[in-house]
């Protein structure tokens, strides 16, 4: 079934989709979602380096995104700027650097919307294996960390006092993150990376009640959003990285319609009570 | 066993947290041993946090030394804790956040301190009160050696405020756990404190309060069962700090720093004092801008 381009972008952004939903609820958690696109950002100067240097993509993609995440926490730290603009900055330079470096190299010949906004139908098998063996990669290591990460989201004070090391979580979160930016980059693109992860969580929040619950429901929602997307791409012939956002934005704002309240007022009308 | 034998279970000694070349705390000398309460008090400021810290572990103290008992385990209550509305949180799963718990250690822990009823409601859908209590509940779980306290009673009122000390002294005396009780409240303290510590950048002060069963006028302002759980803490400070970090002394003199042996203290067993009622014989009173003094009467009035 995977020689078919379809079905082979339909295993992969479902790949993408159960890892980027467990990985999306800490964003969400930790409003982390600026510092997410900002990583996300920095990965099309990780493209131009790797074409500069003529090394792998994805790992060039990885340590670029770490890279940042490690710059961000040492600026946050010792920087008199604050956090946002501090975002501000290196998400919108590191996104202009490759732009520009990528316009130098006039000997590379790259399809830049594909790396903006991905180009799912083109995903080889090579993409689906590293999808998931990444991605299978990704969620044993988030599922070692997440005691010491739920805790440290709750009270980084009380989860160092009782010997969880939250900073030493947070740190390696923050490599998982950039590791899906490098496997997420070719299924939905740089600047929708960051939708992926934040929208599925989103629209779970309100039909979880532990953070397990809303982990798994995350993963299943951006699942269909996949499935919805990639559909609606085939049928109206849209792109299909910003179509498979469209259908998280369906799914999430689905997620906020009062039907328990309705149901309520349904079966309080159905026994004559007026409200 | 008496006190004196028990198991210490934390110990600093002179010990300091320099951070960007300032002193957070220093020369802090402190005792937890199992089964006691040592109460941290001491304005905005004044290193109580990071007292506690470097008794946990969780900051290394940058001079003197932090003592700890082998695999000692460490519940927390910490002072502020909003937890974001995004984050979906049970009361049952809070119970298990550090570590993990059978239900029926879930079930007696919140039973404990009276919320067994919300089990599985929404943490953020608590009052201040019941979600103090579920992360007391929360801390003494895991059955730790040594209980931290953060403010505790902190927008509490003041009937809750006996019942959430009552409420730690049972568990203390159920368990033998050593607490450690961080308060910004400088004049009245949980009556079963062993030892108070007042801090301003340093120890100011320590020694026992005095129950307020022993005065007839707190007991007409806090009421008998209140006199049982509160105690009166009684200091004054012989030095102001000022705010550009230099310290007066009471005969006037000002200095960078404010050291126990700089000859501008008086009272020797400044670390230890033991019997502690030390009016000293200064022309001023309480020079902490803390502006607390009339805290009982107002909260008499409260109550």
């Amino acid at each position: 079934m995977l020689d078919d381009f379809f079905s082979r972008a339909l295993v992969a952004g479902i790949g993408v989709a159960l890892v980027a939903g467990p990985l999306g609820c800490f964003i969400v958690w930790r409003r982390m979602a600026y510092f997410g696109d900002t990583m996300a950002h920095s990965a099309l100067l990780g493209v131009a380096l790797s074409f500069l240097l003529g090394t792998n993509l994805t790992a060039g993609v990885f340590l670029v995104a770490a890279l940042v995440a490690v710059a961000l926490l040492l600026l946050q730290r010792h920087g008199a700027l604050s956090a946002d603009a501090l975002l501000g900055i290196l998400s919108h330079s590191t996104l202009a650097i490759g732009l520009v470096m990528l316009a130098f190299m006039s000997w590379v010949r790259i399809d830049l919307m594909g790396f903006l906004f991905g180009d799912i139908l083109a995903v080889s098998k090579l993409d689906i294996a590293l999808v998931y063996g990444g991605g299978a990669l990704v969620l044993a290591v988030l599922a070692l960390l997440w005691r010491p990460l739920l805790a440290g989201t709750v009270s980084p004070e009380l989860a160092e006092a009782e010997g969880l090391r939250p900073e030493r979580a947070r740190v390696a979160f923050m490599l998982l993150m950039a590791a899906v930016i490098a496997i997420a980059m070719k299924i939905v693109g740089i600047l929708l990376i960051t939708s992926l992860l934040i929208i599925p969580a989103a629209a779970a929040r309100r039909f979880a009640a532990t953070p397990e619950q809303m982990a798994v429901l995350a993963a299943i929602i951006g699942a269909i959003a996949v499935g919805g997307g990639l559909f609606g791409s085939l049928a109206w012939n849209t792109p299909s990285g910003p179509s498979i956002v469209v259908a998280a934005l369906v799914l999430f704002l689905a997620s906020l319609l009062p039907v328990r309240e309705l149901l309520a007022r349904r079966a309080a009308s159905d026994k004559g009570w007026q409200p | 066993m008496t006190k004196a034998e028990a198991k210490t279970l934390v110990e600093l000694a002179g010990a300091g947290i320099r951070r960007d070349g300032r002193w957070l705390v220093r020369n802090v000398d402190m005792r937890v041993r199992q089964g006691e309460i040592v109460t941290l008090i001491g304005p905005n400021g004044s290193g109580k946090s990071t007292t506690a810290k470097m008794a946990t572990g969780v900051l290394r103290p940058s001079e003197g030394r932090a003592m700890r008992a082998p695999s000692l385990t460490v519940g927390y209550v910490p002072q502020k804790l909003a937890i974001d509305w995004t984050l979906p949180l049970t009361v049952e799963r809070l119970m298990r956040l550090t570590g993990s718990h059978p239900a029926v250690a879930v079930e007696s822990a919140l039973d404990e301190v009276g919320i067994a009823h919300l089990r599985t409601a929404q943490v953020q859908n608590l009052s201040g009160g019941e979600f103090q209590r579920a992360l007391l509940a929360r801390a003494m779980i895991g059955r730790p050696d040594l209980l931290v306290l953060d403010e505790p009673v902190q927008g509490v009122d003041f009937t809750g405020e006996v019942a959430m000390y009552d409420l730690i002294r049972r568990l203390r005396d159920r368990t033998g756990c050593g607490i450690l009780l961080i308060s910004h409240d400088l004049h009245v303290v949980m009556a079963e404190t062993d030892t108070v510590i007042c801090l301003n950048g340093h120890v100011c002060c320590s020694g026992t309060p005095d129950t307020v069963t022993a005065s007839p006028e707190y007991i007409r302002l806090f009421g008998a069962r209140a006199a049982e759980t509160l105690a009166v803490y009684r200091h004054n400070h012989d030095h102001t700090h000022l705010p550009d970090g230099r310290v007066r002394h009471a005969d006037g003199s000002v200095t960078d720093d404010c050291r126990p042996d700089d000859g501008h203290h008086h009272h020797a067993g400044h670390a230890h004092a033991h019997h502690h009622d030390h009016d000293h014989d200064h022309g001023h009173s309480h020079g902490h801008h803390h502006g607390r003094d009339g805290r009982p009467a107002a909260r008499g009035a409260d109550a």
